[in-house]
Parts: C-alpha cells; structure tokens; sequence
C-alpha cells in the first residue's frame, strides 16, 4: 500500500506531495536526506530505507526522487516500483522538474485517478488519458481562450468493457498500422575483443490507428528465435503458445506490444569491434589514449550515431585528444569522456588519440577505465527477426501497414 | 514562474494563470493570517466557473506542495455541488485531503455525495462512493457501511469494485466495523467479474487476511480468471493464493527422491509447455506415491504461468514467488527465464530482483546456472546491483563453472569501485571455502593481493586469507610468513588484527618470526586500535605457552601497558590472560589447561552467504528485501502435515461451469482421456480433486481390486460373501502398498494388469462391486441412472434380437452394469449389513466428473456425478470406455445356449504391449454348466498373434464371465478365426477390428501435433470434405463421435473450430493424428495423416460415416 508520494529534486528540492492516506509529515524525507548525503552517487542512494514507523522507497529517474512511504509491505516492493515507473514512462513523455512543476495541478489529478486508497486503480494510459486529457500546446491555447478544462467531459467507459486498453468508438481516416522492431544488443568485450557475454533485447513498439475493432495477428518468419517474451495485456497467450503468432486486439495509439530476448550467444552478431590502448605512466602523472573503432559484422549496413564514452578515473585532470572523425568532450567534474563520431566510414576508421593529464603525486590509477559505446543501425534487426505478415481481421477496411527495424546498442560494454 | 520565491512559496503554483491572483495575492502577504486567501474565497464564491476552477487550481497546487489551505474549507465546500466536473474533481481532492481536520464541515458535503450514491449513471455512484469512503470522518461510518453494502450488490461491477476498494478504507477508520465488512468482502468475493476480484482480495488482504476459510469456494474461480484480471488485481490474487496454497495443499517437495525420480522420467516431457504431460504426469504418480498433488494445487500452478509472459515485473515477480514457494522442485526452473528477463529493467527493479534470485539461488542452484552470464557485473551498475550480482554469482558457482567466474571476479578486483572490490575478495573467499578444488588458486591470487597498492584491497585480502587459512594452516607457513612482512605497512585495524591471530594462532608453524612480530607490535601497542590491541594480548599470551623463554619478558610487558589502558574490556582481558598462564602459587588447576585453552583447534569459520533461511519470507515482499518483518507482513506458514479436507472448495456444478474458461476445459478433455486410459476403469478425471489419496486413490484401488478379486474368488468361490468381503479389503491395502512401491511409471500397466486378472472374474463379482459401489458412493439412483443409460444404447444396438426372452436374460448376460442393477435389488438386504463392516472411504464428494466405465464398477458418486449428462460439461466427460460397442462372437442360438459376445477394451493389454485387448464375455444359457471354455486351433494371416484368456474350467447355468484376451492384428483388419471349445461342442469364431480399435492414444501437445503432422505430408495425408450430421453441431458431439469410432486421444487446440486427435497403431506404433476442421454451414474438413496409408483410408472412412450420420 502506497501511502504517500514524495518528488524530491535533485538539489534535495521537496515540490510536490501526494498522500493517499493520513497526512504523513514530510519530516520523515530527513532519513532520506541523510541517505542521500551518504552516498556519492545518486545512485547510490539505498532504494528501502527504514524508519521508525514507514519504510522509504526510493526510486530516481531523470535526476528526480520519487519517493514513496508506506506502512504496509503486502503487495511486495516489485508492484510499486513498478507503478512509478509507468507513470514517468506513459504519461509525461519527457519527465523532468520543469514539465512537472508546471502541470503540477495534472500530475496531481493523475495521482489521484491512478490510485485509491494507496492501491492501483487505473494505471492504462488509455484510461488516463480519456480521464484527464494530457496537455497539448494546441489545447492549452484553446483552454485559455474558451476557459474549457483539461478534465474530460466524457466519463471513461474503457475501464467497464472488457478490453480495458481499447477505448470504444475510434475513428480514423487513414488507417494505419506501424510496427518498429528495436532490437539492443547487450554486450560485455574483453580487452582482446571475445565475447565475454551478450545477449539482444527486442522490443516491438507499435503505432495502431485503425477505426473500430480491429483483431490483428502478427506472424514471423522466424518465430523460433525468439527466447522469452513477455507481452502487453492484449495478446492472447494462448495463441503464440501454439502458434507462435501474435493475435491481439490493440490499444489505439502508441503502444509495446512485446518485448524479447535472445540470449544465444552464438547468434548475437557483434557489430563493432573497439582497438584501444589506454596506459597511465607511473611518472609524469600523465597517460596515453588511443581508441580506433571499426566495422564487424554489420550485414552490409552503416554504423550510425556512434557514441564512445569512457568513465575516467578520478585523478584524469584533463584530455588533450585529437579525433580524426567527430568531436570529443571531457568534463573534468564527472570525469567523463564522450567521443561523438557519428556515421561510421568503413574505409577510414575513426581515431582517438592523445595523451592525459593526471593528478599530480597522485599513484596511478590501478583500473584502465572501460568503454561504453553507443550505436544505431537502420533497417537491420541484428538477429534476424524478420516480421512476415499482419493480417487484420473483424474490419472491412485495408490499413496501411509498416515495420521498420532498428538495431541499437544497449549496455555495450567493452573493457580493457 | 513568479519573481520573488517568497511569493511563490506562498502561492505555489500560480504560474498557470497569473493574471488574476497577482495583487490580492501579494496582499496576502502582508494581511494577517485569518485573511491570507482572501482573494481564493472571492474567487470561489462567484458565480463564473473559470474563477472557481482557477481558484480550486491554484489550492491543489498548494496542497501539492504541502502547504496548508485549511482555512478555505468552508468557501470550498461550498462548491462540492458545482456543475463543472473539473472544480467537482478538484473539490473532491481538496475535501478528502482536509476533512479530517474539519470534521463537522465535512458533514456539510455528505448529502451531496449520498445523492451521488442514487445516480442512474454507474460511474457516478462509483465515483461518489470512492469520495465518501474517503472522507475520514468517524461521524459517517454507519452511512458508509450502509453504502458499501448497497454497492456490494449494484448491477455494475465497477461500482462493486469501488465497494470492494472501500471496504479496507472503512476498516482503517473504525475496525469495530470489522464482523459486517467481513461479510461484504465475503458476498464480494463470490462474484465472478473480473474487474471484482483483484480488488476484492486485496480488501481480503487487508481487512481479515487470516480468514483462508472465505476463500475456499472461490479458490477455483479465482484461479480460472486470473488471467484477466487487471495487473495489479493478479498481484494481490496470487500472493494471497500462494499464502492459501501453503495452507491447504502438501510439500511437494517433501519427497525430494520422488521427484527425481519423476524429472527422470519426464524425458518425453523435455519441453517446459508441456505442461499436461507434467501434470498428467504427476497425477499418474500421485495414484502410486505417498505424495498426491492436489488438482488444485496443479490447477493454480498451471493458470499462473502464462503470467510469467506478462509486461508487468510485479506479476512476474509475483508468479515467481508462487512457483519457488509452491512448485515441485523440477518445475521451478521455469520462472528463471522471466526474472532474468527483468533484470534488464531499471535499477530499482533489479535490485528487488536480483534479492530474491539471491535467495533462491541458496535453494535451487540449477536453475539459474545457464543464465550465469547474465549476472556479470559491468562497470556502470550501481554499487548495490554490482554487490547483489556478485552474490548470485556466488551462489552459483561450482566445480564445473568456477574457473571462469574467477576469472570474472579478476576483472572485478580491479574496479575503481572499493566497496565493490571488498565484496568480490570476499566472493573469492567463498567460492575458496565451498569448492575445494579451487582453494590453492584463490589463496595464491589472493596473496598477491596482499601485494595491491591499495590499502583497503590488502585488508580485505588479509582477512579472507585469514579464514581460507584456518581450513589448512600446515601448508602454508609460507604465506603467513608473508603476512607478518605486512604487518608493517597495513594500517586497516582490522587486516592488523587477522594476521596478528593468524601469527598467534599457527606460531608453531613460524617458530622465528612470531616472537619478532611480538616485539615490533609491543614497541607500537600504545598507539593501536582496540582490536588490534586484543589481538596483540592474545599473540603475547600464545607465545608465552609455547615459547615462554623467548617471549616472557614481551609479554609481561604487554601486558602491563594493557593493565593501564583507557579500554576496559582490554584491561580485563590483560587481567584475565595473566591469571592464567603465569603460575604463581596461588593460581588455580585452570593454569595448567592454559595451553589447552587458548591454543584448542578452532574449527575454520563458515562463510555462509547472507542470504542464507532468507526464504521464509515470501519472496518478493518487503520482509524480505529487509530481511526483517514489515508491518502487516503474513507470515508465509509452513506447508501442513497432512491436507485439510479438500472438498471444501467443491462448488455446485453450476457455479464452477460457469466460471471455467474454455481454455481450461479444453485442457482438461485431454487430461481426461489420459486418465481413463492409464488408469483403466475409474477416470477421477478433471478436477477429480478428490483429495486424491483418499478419494480418487479409494476410488481406483477399490475399482481395480474388485476386478483383481475375480481371480481369487475363482479358487473361493465357496466362500461366504463377508468373508469375500474382507479378503477384498485386505487386498486393497495389499495392493496399496505395492502401489506406493512400484514407481509411477507403470500405472498402465499395473492397471492393466488388475484389468486382465479380472477377465477370470466369477459371479460374485457384480455383487461386489455393488457393495463397493454403495459403500462408496451411498448414492444408488446415480449409478442405476448411468446403467440405465448403457443399458438403452445397448438395446439399440442389439435390436435385431427382438426374442423377448433374449430380452429377459440379456441383462446379465450383456454387461456388467445392468446386471449389478438388477442384483441390488436381490442383495439389498444382506448389502445393508455388509455395509456397515465396511470401511472404505466416505465417496469423494468432489468428483465432478466421474465416467461410468464398461467394467463398471466406477463409483460414481454424489450428485457431481449427474454432470457426465450435464450438457456444459459434457465435453470433459467423454471417455472412450463409455461408448465401447458390444460384437456378437456367439449367438445363443448358434452357441446352443452359450453366447458370447466380445468388445475391445481399449486397454492397453498388458502381457504384450503390440497387442489389442479384446474383452469376451461368457453367458450359459443353458440348464447346465459349461465346462472347460477354452481357445483352440487360431487359424491367423501370417505375422498376426493370439494370447488365449486362461481356460474357464466351470460356467454355471445361468451366469456369465467375462475374460480378456489379446490379439496382434499387425494393423490390419484382417479377421482373427479361432475355435472355441466347451467341454462338449466347438465353435467357430472369428474377431475382425473396426481400424479404430488397432490404435491407442498418444499424447501431444499442439506443437508436438504440428511437428508431427509437418512429418506426414503428401502421401501420408488423406483429407476429405463432409458435410456434418444434423447431430454433429457442436465440438462436444465431434469428439465423442470422433472418440467412439477410433480409440484417439484428443490433442489440445488453440481454436475451437478445429478438434484434432491423436494416437498411434497398437502393433508398429505409427502415428495417427485426424484433424477435423469445421467450416460455416455444417460443412467440415477432415484429415488424416498416418504412415499406413490403408489404415489412414479406412479410418477416413469410418470417421466421416460417423460424423455424416
């Protein structure tokens, strides 16, 4: 049971409170505020701290803490964890100090719909979303000049039917259905390039806008592939278990739809391979960097928005580098190193290379820092996932219908 | 935003509008407190709705950001009665967020909500309702009971669900109410929505969560709808199952041999989808071993796991928690897949996670062993995740993978992260300790540790050397050589201490070094830490027992710097140790143990993981993230000894119909047919929860013994009834005990066995098994009303015999069943008596399904029994044993008196597999007995094979015997002729197969199915259009028709407009596998794929007669 909500800023700022229950004072936050000075990082901060009387969860997000109370532990930890997350994800968009300070009279109405007495009541941003209408430039324009709400005249009946994500009554001109398969690929690289572990991470998002009740069924050619998938509400279980298709009534709009796994390690193409010689000299307090990256397996596509990011050891003072493809970017403060290089030309590898300069009278730093890389490539699913075709049933009318594949790197890690 | 944050402070967010509020607002100010919001009241008092909205804006965002409003109460409650829906929504948060405070103002707003309560539009009273039951005002408690109550019973489910929501809010505010919500939440809980039950367990949860018995008669229904209930209604719903679970069913695990012996086993089980196989599976073993599961208990475990699938990590985890805490240990494994899936969630998500993998990783190591990669640490982790990964991957290490998590955990030493490189020293130090093999390598890397440039890496290296080391100090007076060199450069006080005791504690080993550690330690002793200065008492107290001559002075001289310390506990303990081991006149006997005390082996410590008897608390709650008990936590209790009566969650027919999903059913009609296979006669079939051991268990033992007692009853036929009577009993408990020894994997056999003994049955036995039947199922009119029924299909079968004298004898003389109805009626009176001797098991009351088999005896019971007529049921019920046709082998004309007639059993016939039983029956007609019945001179197509039934030495007039015999057709309908002898006359006779008689079900799952079909194409794939019979409209008749004609067993299907069958020929064992397909307008498509193509047609044939008619 979730008894009350605090969002603390990252600058320890308490700006907006939600209790569900009794009023809980937000003296309680000092436990939190004593935690938080304890660790370094925010991340750092214990996501359970005890109190005498509640028990503090801490969720942070986008440089903000969400805080919860509670008094009792029934419903496990998982399931509130869990709420917040949605709530950031579904519905703000872009979810930050500012867009919340400023719909903080939105948010808190959400906060009031979502939850009853502490416990989950509508938390379908379908529902919410017909609650209480997000807020659109367009509208708030409108709002001011003709003093109309954001609440919605309509009372949601998507909570009655039994299809809870699919509001009644959609109509569209064009209709049209948008598959995108995203696929990251999960990676850890030794130093001399082997595979220490990598798996893929798919997910399908979709973008459903088709009049009425449509019932959809996607199928794949290479259906096999797939390891586990989890899905959203509205796939029929049943029907993947025995025929490894996807047959499912959509929500209208912006949707997951699944989301899978491949973990065979054999299978997860590399598409990068990483040559870096990073040394720090025992005198002289400096070091040398040197970082070329190159193409690996690709299958015939460009690398594109290639991003190396290097976590420095605290005593890296500064970086006197020179790229010969993008531009590179240390911040003393976080010790950071980002190397933004961009498209990836097979016939001249891109290059890093120069020298640090350390602390001095500091010792050497014992770890070589290792590497974080970023990249996207269109129009490939890595694994080979291959959608093979949507059929909609229950309408009369022919959609347009599309699937664009994406590959990203996600935690891409190579170490030295 | 405004300019001055003293304005904003006060106004909170008046950015949204700013244009009104500025001047009155800066007014504010400086007005004295009584008049702060002013310019808020004369908003809200005009009439314009925009100010009102405006106005009720600008005090939530000051609620929002803690401020206090309470003085506007009465301008805002003013306006509960607005029109504007939004100033309504806003007046609502603003009313339950003060009315606490002002109580009696509150008051002022109830009527407008209990007006609410009466509107026709159901959101409106749902809505009215959450806002009343929120307003915190003892006053109105009995207005609010009186309000749940009439929502409890609204048309609209949603408005139910509100009162369902409402329910723990009351009980929180007055618990004296605690009696009446408990009724509501029991009334709640009988509903069958969906949208109902999450929010009514959760109530349950809070309100009486001790109350299990609520939850018995919904326990089915709850687990049937699971699966569309909202997410976060699953969640509740499965952890308050899991808590009722551990309640009412037994350990599975309790026998932990026993359940190897059934992952063996399941070898054709590989796949985890096979769920039914597994389930099947362990019904077949619960019929054999001391440990039943529960139908129910599998029913819960079944409808959770597709969950795993779901998007929500809260209801993984919870499915999760479910199946570590109730599952049979070879099932666990499942839920591995999935919670590794959610580590790639957000950190906070992965610390729950990986918290409980943690703990069961202490438990069932095997399970997560092939995701071992996934818990590699990466460098950008938070401390907390890379700690709890370490600790998993500790857990799981072994001999097998222990080499590359070493060389994993190298990689880690060196992390910039130093609380992190601690924990994986540490790491290092238990996989040394757990795996023996690795110690010299763990102790060599960490050794050159010991040479790190960091100091807090070398303390924590020293203390973990400092355990491995005790494991076998004898080997390695090197390293701790090495130590003492160190002891000079570490400072951590802690990593000082470990080596001081290490070189104290193997002084013998480092004979030299040990007293030159003494004196450097005494010269800095004043300047130690506490624990260092301990450690330092005790070297000097060592050392001055085994090499006193060298070290007294030392230690004498320690010990009088530490008889001045500023710690007491020091200077105790400098007191103490004198005593001790110097002698002086007065010193006691204890001086002369002094060496055996301070220097008695001490056994190595155990580095045990934290996480170690963390699982008895439910997995996933905050109780055991903390690892203590959370307020409100339920207890987890511990599995019973033995089950509590299960037919508590028996539900009247109606009800459970109902609520079972398709799906389900479907499933179970598969379910079905395996166990009336296996288990011959008596199928306790579907949620045959009989409570197994005693129910289904009684059910089947007595079914098979009486058919078992035929035999013996041979030789005893002279024997009085009672006496028969015991004997039976005494031969079930026989028969029980072989059966618990004899492993699961031979219960066809075993029944098929019992099923061949009875072929020698004499006449007794249809009076037996009226007895065991009455005794069972005290319910005569239900087992008369399934004969009755056999008895007209056999009549319509046999009407060509229109002789009414014919009619008379063909009672007995046909069946088992007619003739047992017709005996009651004579052996009533003795049956009375006998039945008070006996002492079988009450009947199952729970058995809602319970097939009348051909051998009868099936001991249907109550009223649940009725059901096998029940039309929404009926398509679990069919059994391919209820409608097994009668073939004349003998007329009684021909057979001068004697008449025979056969039928095929569909049991497996036991003697030899490749054969098909065919079950003959013996009648005499005659005046007198018939002798010596017996098989002579087969006369069979080549390859084909007869085993004879056991000669019938005695028939007497007027009674029938029935036997089993088993004939090799080679998969064909070939004609099997045959003499059969009396002591007087032979007559010829021949046994031709229908070609659905020479097959045998097989079990597939869809896939399997697919698969399987995949195979045989084209040739092997016979596919004819038919238009369906007036008969065949629906599912349930094309199964039966289907199962009737050939002896398949169904395969489950995802679409319910295809029925597919399976099963394979008795001889060769090639596949069969019919696939009927129906289409609009009564037409349908069946195909046949089967390797023998002759058998493939034939069955075509067959199939569409029947489905055609």
């Amino acid at each position: 049971m979730i008894h009350s909500l605090f969002l603390i800023s990252n600058a320890g700022d308490l700006f907006l409170e939600k209790h569900w229950k009794s009023v809980i004072s937000r003296s309680v936050c000092d436990y939190f505020f004593e935690a938080r000075e304890k660790a370094v990082e925010p991340d750092n901060v214990p996501p359970v701290i005890r109190t005498p009387h509640h028990y503090l969860i801490n969720i942070y997000r986008e440089k903000i803490f969400f805080k919860l109370m509670f008094l009792f532990s029934k419903l496990g930890v998982c399931f509130i964890v869990d709420v917040l997350y949605r709530m950031c994800a579904d519905y703000f968009g872009e979810c930050s100090e500012t867009t919340i300070k400023d719909n903080v009279v939105i948010v808190y109405e959400l906060l009031e719909e979502m939850l009853d007495n502490g416990f989950p009541l509508a938390t379908e941003s379908n529902i919410l979303k017909e609650l209480i209408r997000p807020p659109t430039i367009l509208r708030s324009m409108v709002n001011t000049i003709t003093g109309s709400s954001n609440v919605g005249e309509t009372l949601p009946t998507g909570q009655l039917s039994t299809i809870p994500w699919r509001r009644a009554g959609v109509k569209y001109t064009n209709n049209e259905a948008y598959f995108d398969v995203v696929e990251e690929i999960d990676a850890i690289l030794d130093k001399s390039g082997t595979t220490v572990f990598a798996e893929i991470q798919g997910v399908i998002d979709a973008c459903v806008k088709l009049s009425g009740m449509p019932d959809l069924t996607l199928s794949f050619m290479n259906p096999r592939l797939l390891d586990d998938v989890s899905f959203h509400p509205c796939v029929r279980y049943k029907r993947w278990e025995s025929e490894r298709v996807i047959a499912f009534i959509p929500p209208d709009g912006n949707f997951q739809l699944m989301s899978y796994h491949i973990s065979a390690q054999n299978l997860v193409a590399i598409p990068v391979y990483v040559k870096q010689n990073i040394s720090f000299f025992e005198t002289g307090s400096s070091g040398r960097l040197d970082i070329t990256v190159g193409p690996k397996q690709t299958m015939g596509k460009t690398l594109e928005c290639l991003v190396v990011t290097v976590h420095m050891p605290k005593v890296v003072l500064s970086a006197n580098l020179s790229a010969t493809q993008g531009t590179y970017n240390y911040d003393p403060v976080t010790k950071i190193l980002v190397w933004d290089i961009g498209k990836l030309n097979p016939q001249k590898l891109p290059n890093l290379k120069g020298s640090l300069s350390l602390q001095s009278g500091a010792p050497k730093p014992e770890e070589n820092p290792s590497l974080n890389i970023d990249l996207k490539i269109q129009q490939l699913a890595i694994s080979g996932l291959k959608v093979n075709r949507l059929d909609v049933y229950g309408e009369k009318y022919k959609p347009f219908k599309g699937v664009k594949y994406v590959t990203k790197a996600g935690k891409f890690q190579v170490r030295t | 935003m405004s300019a001055s944050s003293a304005f904003s402070d006060e106004k909170g967010g008046s950015a949204s509008e700013p244009e009104y509020g500025h001047d009155p607002a800066s007014g504010g100010i400086f007005s004295s407190d009584y008049k702060r919001h002013d310019d808020l009241k004369e908003m809200l008092d005009s009439n314009k709705d925009s100010l009102k909205l405006e106005a009720m804006k600008r005090i939530v965002a000051m609620i929002a950001r803690g401020k206090n409003t309470s003085d506007l109460f009465p301008a805002v409650v003013k306006n509960v009665a607005c029109k504007n829906i939004e100033v309504k929504k806003l007046v609502y948060v603003y009313l339950v967020r003060y009315a606490e405070e002002q109580q009696d103002l509150a008051l002022l707003s109830i009527s407008t909500f209990q007006r609410g309560l009466k509107d026709p539009n159901q959101l409106i009273r749902a809505s009215a309702l959450r806002v009343l039951s929120s307003i915190r005002v003892t006053i109105i408690v009995p207005i609010m009971m009186l309000a749940i109550k009439e929502a409890a019973s609204d048309m609209s489910p949603y408005v139910r669900k509100t009162a369902a929501h409402a329910i723990p809010k009351l009980h929180s505010l007055d618990p004296e109410q605690k009696d009446q919500l408990i009724e509501v939440i029991e009334k709640l809980l009988a509903d069958k929505t969906t949208l109902v039950a999450g929010s009514v367990v959760m109530a349950f949860e809070e309100v009486c969560p001790d109350r299990i018995d609520l939850i018995h008669k919904n326990y089915r229904k709850l687990c049937n709808l699971l699966i569309d209930v909202e997410e976060w209604g699953q969640v509740v719903i499965i952890n308050m199952l899991t808590r009722y679970a551990r309640t009412q069913f037994l350990n599975p695990n309790v026998n932990e041999s026993l359940l190897e012996d059934s992952s063996e086993k399941a070898f054709y089980a590989s796949d985890d989808e096979e769920d039914e196989d597994k389930k099947t599976e362990a019904a077949a073993l619960a019929k054999r071993k001391p440990y039943v599961m529960d139908p129910d208990h599998r029913l819960l475990l079944r409808n959770t796991k597709p969950l795993l699938q779901s998007r929500n990590a809260a209801v993984v985890m919870a499915v999760a928690q479910l199946y570590f805490h109730l599952a049979p240990k070879a099932e666990v494994g499942i839920i591995a897949k999935a919670l590794v899936r959610l580590m790639r969630s957000h950190s906070e998500v992965q610390y729950v996670v990986l918290q409980n993998v943690a703990t069961m990783t202490i438990k069932r190591r095997g399970m997560f062993e092939p995701y071992l990669k996934s818990f590699y640490i990466r460098s950008t982790d938070p401390t907390q995740i890379k700690i709890l990964k370490l600790e998993v991957l500790t857990n799981l290490a072994n001999e097998t993978n222990i080499s590359t998590i070493l060389r994993e955990f190298q990689t880690y030493i060196k992390s910039m992260d130093k609380d992190f490189v601690a924990a994986s020293i540490q790491a290092i130090g238990r996989c040394a300790t757990n795996i023996g093999e690795v110690r010299d390598t763990c102790l060599n890397g960490l050794v050159q540790l010991l040479s790190n440039r960091d100091e807090l890496v070398v303390a924590e290296s020293v203390v973990v050397i400092k355990k491995l080391l005790q494991m076998q100090p004898e080997q390695h007076s090197d390293i701790i050589k090495h130590m003492a060199k160190l002891i000079d450069n570490i400072q951590v006080p802690m990593a000082r201490a470990s080596i001081l005791w290490l070189i104290g504690e193997y002084c013998e080993h480092v004979p030299k070094i040990a007293p030159d550690v003494l004196r450097k330690m005494a010269k800095t002793f004043t300047n130690e830490e506490d624990i260092v200065k301990l450690q330092i008492i005790n070297l000097a107290a060592k050392l001055y027992l085994t090499n006193s001559k060298q070290t007294k002075l030392l230690t004498q001289y320690v010990l009088n710097l530490a008889k001045y310390d500023q710690n007491y506990d020091i200077r105790d303990r400098a007191r103490f140790i004198r005593q001790l081991i110097v002698p002086t006149d007065k010193s006691g006997a204890l001086s002369k143990y002094a060496k055996k005390l301070f220097l008695a082996l001490k056994p190595a410590p155990v580095l045990e993981s934290p996480f170690k008897d963390r699982d008895h608390f439910q997995l996933g709650s905050l109780s055991h993230l903390l690892n203590a008990k959370a307020g409100g936590y339920q207890e987890l209790p511990d599995w019973p000894e033995s089950a509590p009566d299960p037919s508590v969650r028996n539900v009247e027919i109606p009800d459970w119909s109902k609520c079972t999903s398709r799906k389900d059913r479907k499933e179970k009609k598969v379910d079905k047919p395996f166990y009336s296979d296996s288990e011959g006669e008596s199928g306790p079939t579907e949620s045959a929860d009989s409570e197994s051991d005693s129910g289904s268990g009684s059910e089947s033992a007595s079914a098979s013994d009486e058919s078992g007692s035929g035999s013996e009853s041979e030789e005893s036929g002279e024997e009085t009834e009672s006496e028969d009577e015991e004997e039976d009993e005494e031969k079930e408990k026989k028969r029980k005990k072989h059966l618990d020894k004899t492993k699961a994997k031979k219960p066809a056999e075993e029944s098929a066995e019992s099923e061949q003994s009875s072929g020698t049955e004499d006449r007794k036995r249809g009076r037996k098994a009226v007895k065991n039947q009455k005794s069972a199922s005290e319910s005569e009119s239900e087992s008369e009303s399934s004969e009755s029924e056999d008895e007209s299909e056999e009549e319509s079968e046999e009407e060509s015999e229109s002789d009414t004298d014919i009619r008379k004898k063909k009672t007995p003389v046909s069946k088992q069943p007619p003739k047992q109805s017709k005996k009651e009626s004579k052996k009533e009176k003795q049956e009375m008596s006998l039945l008070d001797l006996d002492d079988f098991e009450p009947a199952p009351t729970s058995a809602p399904v319970t097939p009348v088999n051909f051998l009868s005896s099936s001991l249907v019971s109550d009223l649940e029994g009725l059901s096998l007529t029940d039309t929404i049921l009926a398509p679990t019920t069919i059994a391919p044993s209820g409608l097994i046709k009668l073939y004349e082998l003998l007329h009684r004309i021909t057979g001068e008196g004697l008449a025979v007639e056969y039928c095929f059993s569909r049991q497996p016939f036991s003697p030899d597999p490749n054969m098909v039983a065919v079950q003959i029956q013996f009648t005499n007609n005659t005046n007198s007995e018939t002798k010596n019945l017996h098989i002579k001179e087969p006369r069979l197509q080549s390859g084909m094979r007869i085993r004879e039934f056991a000669e019938i030495e005695v028939l007497a007039a007027g009674e029938s015997v029935t036997v089993v015999m088993g004939i090799d057709f080679c998969d064909s309908t070939q004609a099997a002729n045959f003499q059969l002898c009396t002591h007087t006359r032979k007559f010829f006779a021949s046994i031709q197969p229908p070609v659905g008689e020479l097959m045998t079900p097989v079990f597939l799952t869809e896939n399997d199915f697919k698969k399987e079909q995949g195979k045989l194409m084209g040739m092997n794939e016979i596919s004819e259009k038919l238009t369906l019979g007036e008969k065949c409209v629906n599912e349930h008749v094309i199964v039966e028709r289907v199962t009737a004609t050939a002896n398949l067993s169904r395969v489950p299907c995802g679409s319910d407009k295809e029925c597919r069958f399976a099963g394979k020929t008795v001889s060769s064992g090639c596949l069969v596998l019919v696939t009927v397909a129906t289409k609009e307008g009564g037409r349908a498509q069946l195909t046949v794929n089967c390797e023998k193509m002759v058998i493939g047609t034939m069955l075509v044939k067959d199939i569409m007669q029947a489905l055609s008619q």
